[in-house]
This record gives structure tokens, sequence and C-alpha cells, in this order.
């Protein structure tokens, strides 16, 4: 099998080098390591320049907004005394819709500074609008390729929606079937054109998320006199996560737990013909959240700048009946009709408030647009069309991509804990494969890894005995 | 064959394309993925005359020229919201009985 894909993926680094502007190798400390804070420093900007490039691009600034509904509501199926105030960030206030938009606009601003003509992203997503929005309103011609039909052409609601709004932008949208080929299409293009890779995974995208760290910080200091008691993020390839807790961290928000919420879509295959139109969520999942955390180098970049579990503190997996039923009750008891899969973190949040005092304070520091195809009555109506079963019922009998059990009452949400050690035993597993055969790790090594898997040397010494042992 | 079913030069029109044949694919696939081409489509306006199912090139958003098969003539999006779903259709009203009993045992609230 020697294809043209195959000749591309040879030439990838090549190719990425240029359309990024950036050379990664000069990063690297050894086989494992690299210096993530420099990578991160690199192209310049200080917070207070990417809050005025974003201020001028029309995206920040969104409002904070108190849920006294939901607030109450939790304290009525709370044990008494628990029942922490509820807090949003209201992202969907953004230009295109999504805190995507964040990340977008300082990839486009860099793009447009060195002088590329049009720019590329590989997105299925909100990414995708907040690119394509963010390119018409810097005159760059914009590609986005997204995975977008089975091989019957039947396309995932969210997606095709998603299509539609970038085309409306004016961009170029290339529509494929499923599979991880797609990326060496993404390369083809790049290569073709000679356009900038606006990755989601740069640190010019990553970079742009922090700006929401630290209005989450500031807005609830100015609200409630003290930074969040936690901060529940929407978790798929990492960057939400990563950006905002480097964001509250820079503004000092440094008590503030980090709580990374999934919904769970475990036995579906994320490159399956099948399982691909069966998900009923296309981002906000443990399908991304997990791999990408795990292996955060699997990423279109030769080192992501988002890498989640730095800062992860606790990770909440929810069900999709679960995300369903919030979105409902979201847009009933406070006026916010958003998308489904950017309540995630508000369904988290719910179970999470619950276990808190009323004194505490949890911030979900997302919200993304609704509208045909993204709103959830098209998600639940698809996943009937595509023969799984919605219910109500109790949410324990979700089963991802056979049947989606709505809860009949608040109590029942319940969200569960993912074991944040095992992924950072993961991690390391991970590290250690894609270094050489036999490559035996440093002690600068090891202190890399327990920086990037945020756990102590002597954790990350136990992990590599561990695995030699599971070796011999 | 119907004039609906040509377009003509300067349309707005889809093309499809097989970017790859099953044999070509990645390895490491699911079955039900592996024995499927992988098809692409892109949006642009016609460069000639092209029936559905015969080639075309296009000229795309950004410029450039895609040749393959004319797959839908002025293309638009049906995507909706659909019925309403009788599992939500509760919340509201069950969510806002429970809040208001919650406010009224609480002396109008926290």
């Amino acid at each position: 099998m020697a294809s043209k894909f195959d000749a591309t993926m040879a030439r990838r680094g090549e190719i990425m080098r240029r359309a990024l502007g950036m050379d990664y190798s000069e990063f690297e400390l050894s086989p494992i390591a690299f210096d993530y804070e420099r990578m991160m420093d690199d192209h310049g900007y200080s917070l207070d320049d990417i809050v005025a490039i974003q201020t001028k691009a029309g995206v920040g600034h969104t409002p904070l907004l108190e849920l006294h509904n939901l607030t109450d509501l939790v304290r009525s199926v709370s044990p008494a005394g628990n029942g922490a105030r509820i807090f949003v960030k209201d992202e969907a206030a953004n230009l295109a819709g999504a805190f995507k938009d964040r990340r977008a606009s300082v990839s486009i601003h860099v793009a447009k500074e060195k002088g590329y003509e049009g720019v590329i992203a590989a997105t299925s997503g909100n990414y995708g609008a907040a690119v394509a929005s963010q390119a018409a309103r810097a005159s760059l011609r914009c590609i986005i390729v997204q995975e977008t039909y089975d091989s019957r052409k039947i396309g995932q609601p969210e997606i095709v929606e998603k299509a539609r709004i970038c085309e409306a932008y004016g961009a170029e949208v290339v529509q494929l079937t499923i599979g991880p080929e797609l990326f060496a299409h993404f390369l083809d293009l790049l290569d073709q054109t000679g356009y900038f890779a606006a990755s989601l995974y740069s640190s010019f995208g990553v970079s742009g998320i922090e700006t929401l760290g630290l209005e989450v910080a500031e807005e609830t200091r100015a609200l409630t006199g003290a930074y969040p008691t936690a901060c529940v993020i929407t978790h798929a390839g990492g960057g939400n996560t990563t950006g905002t807790a480097r964001g509250l961290r820079r503004a000092g928000a440094t008590d503030t737990q980090i709580v990374a919420a999934s919904v769970d879509l475990s036995g579906l295959h994320m490159a399956s013909d099948v399982d691909f139109n069966r998900k009923s969520f296309t981002t906000g999942h443990t399908g991304f959240g997990v791999p990408f955390a795990t292996w955060p180098d699997r990423a279109d970049v030769p080192r992501n700048a988002a890498r989640p579990l730095r800062y992860i503190d606790r990770y909440l997996t929810v069900t999709q009946g679960e995300v369903f039923y919030m979105t409902e009750a979201l847009v009933k008891l406070e006026g916010l009709e958003r998308g489904p899969a950017g309540n995630t973190a508000m369904t988290a949040a719910v179970s999470l408030a619950r276990e808190l005092p009323r004194e505490a304070t949890v911030v979900v520091q997302e919200t993304e647009y609704t509208g045909a195809g993204k709103h959830h009555w098209a998600q639940l109506n698809f996943a009937k069309q595509m023969g799984v079963e919605v219910r109500s019922g109790d949410p324990r009998d979700n089963k991802p991509g056979t049947v989606i059990v709505v809860p009949e009452r608040l109590d029942q949400i319940q969200a569960s804990d993912f074991d944040v050690a095992h992924m950072r035993a993961s991690y390391v597993r991970n590290a250690l494969q894609a270094a050489p055969e036999g490559y035996t790790p440093t002690s600068a090594d090891i202190a890399f890894l327990a920086a990037d898997s945020n756990s102590s040397a002597a954790d990350v010494e136990a992990m590599l005995a561990d695995l030699a042992a599971k070796e011999a | 064959m119907t004039e609906t079913q040509q377009a003509h030069a300067g349309d707005w029109v889809e093309v499809e394309c097989v970017l790859l044949e099953p044999a070509d694919r990645s390895t490491n696939l699911p079955a039900e993925t592996a024995e499927k081409p992988l098809k692409m489509w892109v949006k642009g306006f016609a460069e000639g005359q092209a029936a559905l199912g015969g080639p075309v090139t296009v000229e795309t958003m950004t410029g450039r020229k895609v040749a393959g098969t004319l797959s839908a003539i002025n293309p638009g999006y049906f995507h909706t919201f659909g019925e309403p779903i009788p599992e939500l259709a509760h919340i509201g009203k069950d969510l806002r009985a429970q809040l208001a009993a919650y406010r009224a045992a609480h002396s109008g609230g926290a």
C-alpha cells in the first residue's frame, strides 16, 4: 500500500514547519522532554497583548451569569448546608458563538501578521465557525476540513450545521467520510495552498483560551469577593482545560479546583463508519478526552500546547441523557437556550455543587450557540432515526450508541469520577513508548513527566518501575 | 433528463471525489470503515456544463480547482430541529414546580 497519502505523511514535518511558521525542534530537550513553557512563550504575546487582539476581533468579555434558579433547585436535592452557587460564562456571546473564537482569533492574527494568504483548520466543530468568522474579518482565505458523513452520505446534523455556518462566512468546506486519513488530506491542502495551519493545538490557539480563565477569575471575584471554588470545563482535546486553567493561575486563582468534564461515550469507536452517527455528541466526550489527555502529542502539531493532565484536579463523566436533560432544564429555568455539548460541564457542575457547601462557588466556563442541527431536539431526533432508543428512566442505564436514557428528575444527575491516577500512568507509558526502544529516562525526563502529568518525581519513578515489572 | 439535472458554467454545485479506495486505506481501521472508500465533497462554481453524476471541475471559494463527479446542483441545507422530544417535555414544568415548592418552604429562597 503506497498511496499518495503515504508520500504526504512522509513530508509531514516539512509541511507543518512551513504551515505553522515555527520550528518545534528548538524546544526539544531529549527523546521524552521538551520545554513547554518556552514553547508557550515563543510567540511573544503577553496576556495583555492577547486581550487587545481579541477585543479588536470581537471576542471575549462575555457575561458571567449567576444561575439563581438552578442553584436553588440543586439545594432542594442536596444534603442540608450543601449546594454551591452556580455561575456560567456565556461564551455563546462570542462572535461565532463559542469559546473557540478565542482560540481562532490569535491564530488568525498570527497568520495575518506572518503574511499568509489563507488558513486551514481540520475541525468538525465550533472551531471551524470561529476560524471562518475570524478569517472573514481579516480578509484571509479559509478552508475547513471536516469529517461529515458516513459512507451513505448521512451527516451528523451538528456537523452539517457547522458546514453551513462556515460556508456562510465564505469558507471552503471540504467534507470527508470517516477516517484518520483526514489528516493526510489536511497536509495535502496545506502543501497545495501554502496557507497557515490554524491548529487547535498550537501555542497560539491555547494561549487564546487563557483570557477565558482570566475573565472567570476576575469576574467571579468581583461578584462574590473570592476566586471560584471550582471551575468546571467541558473537556475534549484538552485545549479548553489547559488554556482556562493557565488563565486562572495567571490571574492568581491558584486554589481553584480544575474539574474537567466529558460525556461518557465508552464502547463507541471514533473511526467507525457505523458508530459515527450513533454518538449524539460530536465533542466534549471521552472519545477525545481520554486519548488526548493520556497522549497529547497525537495532535496535528509536533508538540501539543494542550496538556490537560498538567492541570486537571478531577475528571468527571456524565451520560448523554443527563446532558440532554440539563440542556432542556437550562432553557426553561434560566432562559439560556444553548448547545448540548457545551452543557456537558453544566451537567457535571450540578452534581459537583451538591457535594459542596452553600458558600462555595462553581463556575461553568462555557456555553455554545445552538440552532437547527445543533439543538438538543435535533440530536435526539437524529439518534432515533439512527436506531438509538431514547427513553426516560435511570441515567445509569444509558448505553452510548444503543440507548439514551433521559433522567426523570434532577436528583438522578450524578457524575462519575474518572480515575485520573490511571490516566497519569497511561500518559507516562505512552511517553515512554514514543521514545526510541531501549531509551532510559534521565532524571530531567522524570522531572518533565512529573510536571506534564501533575505528579511528583517519586510518583513517576513508581509508574516507571511498575511498567518495567510488567515488561519483565 | 430535466433541465435541473444539468449544471451550467458558473452554477454553485457540489463535486464528489474518491480520495482513497478501500485497498489504500490506513491500517488499524474498524472493518466497517476499512471496506469503504474515503470520499470527499466540496462546493464551488462549475467551470462548464455538466450532468449530475458526470465529470465536472469547480472553482472553490479559495480559488482551488477541484475535478470530480457532479453530486448536487445549488445544494441546500435541510437540517432542522425536528419534532418536540416527549422525554424532555415534562422537565420545565416539573422543575419550575419543584423550585416554587423549595422557595415557599424556605421563605422565599436562599
